[in-house]
């Protein structure tokens, strides 16, 4: 752990919020994380028996931070993600219909079957998509970031990655350069402690992601990322600090990945005592007993919630299923956008 | 109608989009207290500010992406890459990002960022003489610009300027100070129209940028041993119009192109693939190409002149087509 005496701006690790959101709220949250869990369940139930492709990165035991994170922060400021991209692309509300049906490269799909697991977006809910290659869209936040303060917007962007990627030379050139240009630019890092199978200590020469953001002067802060109340805390901090003009800011969340790298992955690289082990500290779980104990939230109200939850995760697959194939003729559509006629 | 020189021609583009659009501005190393390394953006810092001419640091990748970034949040960015060596290091914002970007997501936001950066060579040895058209013109997505004269460079500038994608914008470091005439006004080029700037009845040559210029003082010397060549400016390299080419080349029966890039998988790789299956009927001569020799440029003045085409190759070649 970074020595916090010696380092100003990094603030204490952990915390364990009490509950800072109402009961109708705290219910919210707690329902966007169970959706993504289901969704997820469906999802990989219909890969395995070969009704989707590619690859695919489930997100399953790290939904706190997708919903803590979003929940911090205002419906219009754009989110920037990695391709493991379902929790942010439900926790932005996107329909899970659509983002089913994009899984099975559907017509219906939210990119009409162009883009897949990995590149879900919706402009409209400033949602910019996830990104395929490692560290290639943190650039995007920064313009995106950019675009907000030059047209003097109270929009932050937020870039959304893995520890892994904190170890590109794109990491390094867009916290250094927003720093600089002082835009309105959140980092969020999910550290799950693995990126792919090679474990964070085998890769990083520093410990702590945060130490990478100190470097360039911006302000960091470690999260649980298993506390869905502390990563909502955390964020809207950031996106206060960041509109108030006070540049860049740096969240590591701490989690751990529960199924496998990506669909199919051995996982040689870890034990499964060490997956059990992390499952114990289950985000859902853990909210679940923070609502009985400070919401007055009772077993029925899961038991409806997980009802309605199940109802939504099936109509997606069978709005999936039922949707046709793209036409043939869009292979060759959206290929350029429509040129102007004007100029 | 006024001279100007290419730089100029450039530099003017910029200046009219900035006023005629807020959304317009520009970053890249050096573009706003030094004046650009090469000069166009010199002027513009003074009159549009530290806000819309905006230095940045070493960082080619967040140059290019923060630059498509900010075309998806709204804004017209000009990156301008100090030259297409350097655009290596933003490759991938390049190809899996800029170019992808309106197909991956289903056509709901393109990225209108223009990314200008010059090729060219002058004793600057293996690294800094390189000509990448051909590997950005390869891909789907991309438009590529790549203007030989003046008033193209201004009017295929502002037409990437109000573009809906992302242009490639490929200037040259030995035309900058190459003089033309431009029109007076506001106008603009339009992509994927090819222009023939010379018409002759026994030889089609085709090219752009620089070469273009040796291609058209080779053609002039022909003419004085009553060689008549057709010399056709591509201009844009995606979208490629070849049918001038095509049509040029059933009346002459012969196509050279001549490019600064290496011949082995260079732009004329392509265009002769297309000629031959859209005028196989029509060929005399297999088509020929003329290209940089294949070897890393050398810095010695004499080796490196060895290493590119000049006009005396060109009409040695466009001989031997003849014979
Ligand atoms: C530039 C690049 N290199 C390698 C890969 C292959 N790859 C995909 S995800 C991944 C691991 C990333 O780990 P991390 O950033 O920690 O994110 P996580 O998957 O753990 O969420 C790798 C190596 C890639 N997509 N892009
Ligand atoms: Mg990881």
């Amino acid at each position: 752990m970074i020595n916090t005496a010696t380092v100003a701006n990094i603030q204490p690790a952990t915390r364990d919020a009490t509950l800072s959101v109402t009961r109708e709220q705290g219910l919210e949250l707690w329902r966007q994380m169970v959706l993504i869990r289901r969704f997820e369940e469906r999802a990989e139930q219909a890969y395995t028996e070969g009704k989707i492709g590619g690859f695919m990165h489930l997100y399953i035991g790290e939904e706190a931070i997708a919903v803590g994170a979003l929940a911090g922060l205002n419906p219009d400021d754009d989110v920037v993600t990695h391709y493991r991209d379902h929790g942010y692309a439900l926790a932005r509300d996107l329909a899970p219909n659509a983002l089913m049906a994009e899984l099975y490269g559907k017509a219906t799909g939210v990119c009409k079957g162009k883009g897949g697991s990995m590149h879900f977006a919706d402009p409209r809910k400033h949602f910019w998509g996830g990104y395929a290659i490692v560290g290639g869209h943190i650039p995007l936040a920064v313009g995106l970031a950019f675009a907000a303060q030059y047209q003097n917007q109270p929009r932050v962007a937020v870039a959304i990655f893995g520890d892994g990627a904190t170890n590109i030379g794109m990491f390094h050139e867009s916290l250094n350069m927003a720093k600089v240009w002082n835009v309105p630019l959140i980092i969020l890092v999910e550290n799950n402690q693995y990126g792919m199978g090679t474990a964070v200590q085998r890769a990083s020469a520093v410990p702590d992601m945060i130490t990478k953001a100190l470097a360039y002067n911006i302000p960091a802060i470690q999260v649980d990322g298993n506390d869905v109340l502390a990563m909502r805390e955390v964020m809207l901090n950031a996106a206060q600090n960041a509109r108030r003009g006070e540049g860049p800011q740096f969240i590591e969340a701490h989690t751990y990945r529960w199924r496998g790298h990506s669909m199919g992955d051995p996982q040689r690289y870890r034990s499964k005592d060490e997956v059990e082990k992390m499952k114990t500290r289950d985000p859902i779980a853990r909210f679940e007993n923070r609502l009985l104990e400070y919401a007055r939230a009772t077993q029925d109200d899961f038991a409806r919630g997980r009802a309605e939850v199940e109802r939504v995760a099936a109509e997606a697959i069978e709005f999936a299923e039922t949707s046709p194939f793209p036409d043939p003729a869009e292979l060759y559509t959206d290929v350029f956008a429509p040129e102007v006629t004007n100029g | 109608m006024a001279e100007q020189s290419y730089r100029d021609a450039i530099k003017d583009a910029l200046r009219e989009e900035m006023r005629r659009d807020e959304r317009v501005f520009i970053l890249g190393e050096e573009v706003g207290v030094w004046g650009g390394t090469y000069a166009v953006t010199r002027g513009l810092y003074d009159e549009f500010g530290a806000k819309r001419v905006r230095d940045t640091p070493i960082a080619e990748s967040v140059i290019v992406g923060a630059a498509i970034g900010a075309a998806m949040g709204g804004l017209r960015p000009v990156a301008e890459l100090m030259t297409i060596n350097f655009s290596l290091v933003a490759m991938d914002q390049i190809v899996n990002n800029a170019s992808k970007m309106f197909y991956m997501f289903g056509g709901q936001f393109s990225c209108p960022v223009v990314i200008r950066t010059p090729a060219g060579w002058g004793q600057l040895a293996a690294t800094h003489s390189q000509s990448f058209e051909a590997w950005y013109a390869s891909l789907p997505g991309l438009i590529v610009a790549m203007p030989a004269t003046p008033r193209d460079a201004k009017g295929l500038l502002k037409r990437a300027l109000r573009s809906n994608n992302p242009v490639m914008f490929i200037e040259h470091a030995r035309l900058y100070n190459v003089v033309g005439e431009v029109p007076d006004g506001d106008y603009t080029i339009p992509f994927g129209v090819s222009e023939i700037k010379r018409a002759g009845r026994d030889v089609t040559i085709v090219s752009y940028s620089r070469m273009l210029h040796v291609a058209l003082a080779a053609a002039n010397k022909l003419a004085q041993e009553n060689i008549e060549a057709t010399v056709i400016d591509l201009r844009t390299l995606r979208p490629l119009d070849l049918a001038p080419v095509i049509e040029s080349v059933k009346q002459t029966h012969r196509a050279l192109i001549v490019e600064e890039d290496w011949v082995t998988c260079g732009m004329g790789a392509e265009i002769a693939a297309r000629i031959g299956k859209d005028a196989f009927d029509y060929l005399d001569a297999p088509v020929e190409r003329l290209g940089a020799i294949e070897v890393p440029m050398p810095y010695s003045k004499p080796l490196e002149a060895l290493a590119l085409p000049e006009e005396k190759h060109i009409i040695a070649r466009v001989k031997e087509m003849l014979t």
